[in-house]
């Protein structure tokens, strides 16, 4: 496979390959969180956040615990296992310092844990065979991808007096 | 046994995965290019979730209610593991259209969502016909969608190589089967299934 230059990953994962509106992944915090603007950007910091953290995390593990003792088949399982503990981390630095953000995410912070979008980065990269730099541009670029599709849609929803002054 | 009947109905109508509940949306939207993907992705999903509710349910009065959750996701990784590689080894076509979204049943809403709702306080049995009620389901509204897109993308249904309908169109509407037109489809229909169903609560009250 050639490899891809950084730049191409990066405009992959933010607009081509879009997570949300390409890929459809993470539809649930997509259609649950973007009622307004303030939590639709909260969500999609944290997500940024545990896509990063998790793009970095199970590349080291995957190349450096898996692969060495050829227990490749074990990948789900250790995924999955690292982006709950990255979303407990999250959780707790989210409710600690920003407890209104906290209360108005609810229950879609832990959720971020069954957020298909987070899985499927970490999966993608192990299945293109990305490097550690593509996995992280990757990471990064998808989950600024995920916000601004987030913040355009909770926008809409947010005014929607404007379109129908739009209709009339 | 008619109360294990309603159970079993109750996945299909009040209890539909994707139109009532609204979980699991991501397959729903992303795999239904074609009749045959959504049929391969119901039945890996049918698996899992038959499989993890019978385990949960099995070990229910042992699991501690505090970290019942990462037990859960553990078992439903199990089973998940099991299609991706078995899909993998006999059905390479079919794992190659459905790619990650194979690996992505792990954090299908649907299957966590029975776990803790269902399987966790109900005996094996009723758990068992619980799975096999929602991916009942889940199948039928899979088959919908992806007929639906594949006959107005391409003008035909093939199911595993059989032609099954075949409308000739000049100009196939091949924007149903890229995303837009999975929004599109999915859309209509559950405008239709919510205006019928308040239009029923309607005339019961």
């Amino acid at each position: 496979m050639v490899e891809k230059a950084l730049f191409a990953i990066f405009m992959e994962g933010l607009f081509v390959k879009n997570f949300l509106i390409i890929q459809f992944l993470g539809l649930c915090s997509f259609l649950g969180v973007t009622k307004d603007t303030k939590s639709a950007a909260g969500m999609s910091g944290a997500v940024i956040f545990v896509m990063t953290l998790a793009s970095i995390v199970s590349y080291v593990i995957y190349t450096f615990v898996l692969v060495p003792l050829d227990l490749q088949f074990l990948r789900l399982i250790s995924f999955i296992v690292v982006i709950a503990a990255l979303v407990q981390l999250v959780e707790f630095v989210v409710r600690k310092n920003i407890p209104s953000l906290y209360r108005s995410l609810g229950i879609y912070l832990p959720l971020i844990t069954t957020n298909c979008a987070v899985l499927g980065v970490v999966l993608l990269n192990v299945m293109n065979e990305y490097s550690f730099l593509q996995s992280l541009v990757f990471g990064i670029s998808g989950g600024l991808g995920y916000t601004i599709v987030m913040v355009m849609m909770s926008s809409i929803r947010e005014k929607p007096q404007f379109f129908l002054y739009l209709l009339q | 046994m008619s109360k294990a009947f309603n159970e079993f109905i109750r996945g299909i109508t009040k209890d539909n995965p994707i139109f009532a509940l609204v979980l699991g949306l991501c397959p729903a939207l992303a795999v239904t290019t074609s009749v045959n993907n959504a049929i391969g992705m119901s039945a890996g999903t049918a698996f899992v979730l038959v499989g993890a509710n019978l385990m949960v349910s099995a070990l229910r009065n042992h699991i501690p209610s505090t970290v019942r959750l990462p037990i859960f996701i553990l078992i439903i990784a199990t089973f998940v593991s099991i299609v991706d590689m078995v899909m993998e080894a006999y059905t390479p076509s079919l794992y190659a259209a459905l790619g990650v979204f194979i690996p992505l049943i792990v954090v299908n809403c649907i299957i966590i969502g029975r776990a803790e709702a269902y399987a966790n306080k109900n005996n094996m049995f009723y758990s068992l016909i619980d799975a096999l009620g929602i991916a009942t389901g889940f199948l039928l509204a899979l088959v919908t969608i992806g007929g639906i897109r594949e006959l107005l993308g391409t003008g035909q249904i093939v199911v595993f190589g059989q032609m099954i309908v075949n409308i000739p169109m000049i100009t196939p509407a091949s924007y149903m089967i890229l995303p837009p037109g999975a929004f599109l489809t999915i859309g209509i229909l559950m405008a239709i299934i919510n205006h019928r169903r308040a239009k029923k609560l309607a005339r019961g009250e």
